[in-house]
């Protein structure tokens, strides 16, 4: 049973025996390490860059433009901003050479909060990520996901940005639906195999068990779960956060379905608008600062598309606009949503009053009809319980 | 050399007269640095792929373009931001070109950028062997962005050395900064030193200085898989782009001038034969001028063209167009044998 960083570590080494890599590089990503998280440990293409952000970059363009197939890592996404310039000439490159050059890279780095990482391994790339068009952007929030979007991510002709959320790393799945096909369901097994032994790594050679070919295909979210009251739409770390959120709504007789989107661009806007417009309320969560989210963006879409089905307005439970995350306990908890912010905003929502219930139109008149769905009406057996609360 | 070199400033001036009489927005080139680009692009292994030379330029390069085998009328459809421009559709301005077919690196606006992309060309042809080096280039106030540093830096790792010829041309102007205001250092050249980086300055403007030192400083670099750091000085004829008013300066040595002064005093060309070629030139240009302004400006919808290099992308969030997807050949589904992959690529 993978934790995420095996998952992504399996992912490249068969990435580097099957999918054609020929470079994982970083800083620390090499031996001895194997990067600050061990994702890259005992890889056979792996190496040592210097400490420049930029020249990693620019050395992973280059690298795909000479037709090799280059996996590089900003050792913290809180250190990619130095090479935004550079993330965007990676996007640009194709459009702006009408078509002549593509720049088929992979970019992973850990991001977001939760490891008490302080104001500079604490941030969030979502926002940034998403405003830099061309590139492909990726989070996963399971082992299993972890392993198949960086399949995914490495056979993609484009530019990929995995980002990893660091809380994870040392997560192991959750049950066997979290699971690589292929991989030891013992850890303990598993952790023999592919980790270096502590102090003494000379000479130590991992044993990489058979995985399959497992794709999660970029732009296809995932409903984690089913529910008829409430649409929760995240990503990454807040997958958890917000499934134990569920969890507790539940004992109120919430019902929440719960989306983790996996690909945040292209982002998976069926999945998004089927559920919204079926439960017609929304909350979207992630760790980035609240103004100019990519929330936001989904929520704006939501108003605009969606608009007749919505019996309330979708709600953005996100990271406070502060110039950094505090290290001490409380100031991260005030920050950053966690299982009380997310479960309150969910609550909130559901409790806002059905705004198409004042209306004297009959119900057919904001009939929604998504893909030709039947048209859902405001007087359901949730509705009915929630008027009187 | 010489016709190649009169080709180029001939593009240029007719480049400067579209932009002046509304035939395009903008207009930035190279007017000065004829001798010294040219003899990059004679010399360059032109071709596709690890065994030919990367170019990394910057949007003075035309020259080396045309010296390479361009299209002069490309460069004024670009100009004329026409859908027939090859380079960028009608999306990019003058002088910022794209040639896979001959390893030419999209040129960017962004000063310096080139210098650390090409870093990745030039790990993989160490990695290769071969003959085929990178070639980056750029101007002298571009050298205090960091992406200069990075490229000395990665290029001359000990053990890792990169076969990079990294080419500053020097024209002592950061727009309308002076050199001696931007930087401290003696030759921008030096700084290689620090480094171990084999490094020279030459006249730019000379034609034979030019390409003498280009082949020397190349012949290096190939044989060596070493990098090299060339500074050449070269004249900036026009002032630095449209916005600075693209005048000719006076007071510049204009290198095809000289070249055509040393051609005449060796009897090699009358300045007669010199005046014509550059007449049959200007003629052809302009004539090509007026048939490019009449070719169509690009469709609203190619905008959604080559956002995404695959075909059938998953979610709708990318908000799908169909598009040409000549260029980008699909991994083949059937993967090789995890053996037969472990001789196949070397670290
Ligand atoms: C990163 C960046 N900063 C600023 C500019 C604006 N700019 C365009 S050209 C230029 C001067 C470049 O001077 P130099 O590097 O000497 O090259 P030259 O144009 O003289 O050949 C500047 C500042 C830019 N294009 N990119």
């Amino acid at each position: 049973m993978a934790t995420m960083v095996q998952a992504v570590r399996l992912a490249l080494h068969v990435g580097e025996t099957k999918l054609g890599v020929t470079d994982i590089f970083g800083e620390d990503v090499g031996p001895p390490l194997g990067g600050v998280f061990t994702a890259t440990q005992g890889l056979r293409t792996a190496w040592n860059s210097p400490l420049d952000e930029r020249g990693i970059v620019g050395a992973a363009m280059g690298l795909a433009m000479a037709g090799q197939k280059p996996v590089a890592e900003i050792q913290f996404c809180d250190y990619a901003f130095n090479t935004i310039d550079l993330l965007k000439l990676a996007g640009n490159t194709l459009w702006s050479s009408n078509g002549d050059w593509n720049v088929p890279l992979v970019l992973m780095t850990p991001v977001g909060a939760g490891i008490h990482g302080s104001l500079y391994h604490s941030h969030s790339l979502d926002a940034q990520a998403t405003r830099i068009p061309g590139w492909k952007i990726v989070m996963p929030s399971n082992p299993r996901d972890a392993y198949g979007l960086m399949l995914s991510a490495i056979q993609d002709p484009n530019p990929v940005m995995v980002l990893i959320p660091k809380a994870l790393m040392r997560v192991k799945a959750a049950g066997p639906d979290e699971m690589i096909p292929g991989e030891p369901d013992d850890a303990r097994a598993l952790g023999k195999m592919i980790d270096a032994p502590i102090g003494q790594r000379e000479g130590w050679e991992p044993e990489w068990p058979e995985t399959a070919l497992e794709f999660v295909p970029i732009g296809a979210a995932k409903t984690v779960r089913r529910g008829e009251h409430v649409t929760v739409v995240t990503y990454g770390r807040m997958v958890g956060v917000a499934k134990r959120a569920a969890d507790v709504l539940s004992r109120e007789d919430i019902d929440v379905e719960l989306i983790d989107l996996r690909s945040l661009h292209p982002y998976d806007w069926p999945a998004i608008a089927e559920s919204v417009s079926r439960t017609g309320r929304a909350v979207f969560v992630n760790e980035d600062t609240e103004i100019t989210n990519f929330g936001e963006h989904l929520i704006r879409r939501c108003v605009e598309e969606l608009w007749d089905s919505l019996r309330a307005p979708p709600i953005l439970e996100a990271g406070k606009h502060l110039p950094g995350v505090g290290l001490a306990e409380p100031l991260e908890a005030a920050t950053i949503p966690g299982l009380g912010s997310v479960t309150d905003a969910i609550r909130r929502c559901v409790r806002q009053p059905d705004r198409r219930m004042g209306t004297s139109r009959p119900r057919r008149d904001f009939a929604f009809t998504w893909t030709g769905e039947a048209p859902v009406g405001p007087f359901d057996a949730y509705e009915r319980a929630f008027r009187h609360r | 050399m010489h016709e190649r070199m009169v080709e180029a400033r001939s593009l240029e001036e007719r480049l400067i007269r579209m932009q002046r009489g509304g035939d395009g927005y903008f207009w930035i080139g190279g007017p000065g640095e004829e001798a010294f680009n040219v003899a990059l692009g004679l010399l360059a292994k032109k071709g596709q792929g690890l065994d030919h030379d990367y170019l990394h330029l910057h949007y003075r390069s035309s020259a080396t373009l045309l010296a390479m085998g361009a299209d002069p009328v490309d460069a004024l459809r670009q100009m004329k931001s026409v859908a027939t421009d090859p380079y960028s559709g009608g999306r990019n301005f003058c002088g910022h070109y794209s040639k896979r077919e001959w390893n030419v690196a999209p040129i960017t606006s962004p000063i310096e950028v080139q210098y650390a992309t090409a870093i990745g060309t030039a790990i993989a042809q160490k990695r290769a062997g071969g003959e085929g080096i990178t070639i980056v280039q750029g101007g002298d106030a571009g050298t205090a962005e960091g992406d200069f540093a990075s490229c000395l830096v990665w290029a001359s790792r000990p053990g890792f050395e990169l076969p990079m010829l990294i080419i500053v041309t020097n024209n002592g102007w950061g727009i309308s900064t002076p050199g001696h205001e931007q930087h401290g250092e003696q030759r921008i050249a030096d700084r290689g030193k620090a480094f171990g980086i084999r490094t020279a300055t030459i006249d730019g403007n000379d034609a034979e200085s030019a390409y003498r030192g280009l082949e020397d400083a190349m012949r290096y670099v190939r044989r060596e898989r070493k990098p090299f750091l060339l500074e050449a000085y070269v004249s900036r004829l026009y002032g630095h782009s449209s916005s600075s008013g693209s005048n000719y300066v006076e007071s510049e040595i204009d290198c095809v001038t000289e070249i055509e002064k040393k051609l005449v005093a060796r009897g090699l060309r009358t300045s007669d034969e010199c005046d014509s070629l550059r007449n049959e030139y200007e003629q052809f240009l302009l004539e090509a001028a007026k048939t490019v302004s009449l070719e169509p400006k690009p469709e609203p919808a190619s905008v959604w063209e080559h956002v995404f290099a695959d075909r059938d992308i998953v979610g709708e969030g990318a908000r799908k167009v169909p598009h040409d997807n000549r260029l980008w050949k699909a991994p083949s589904c059937t993967f090789p044998t995890t053996k037969a992959s472990k001789n196949g690529n070397a670290s």
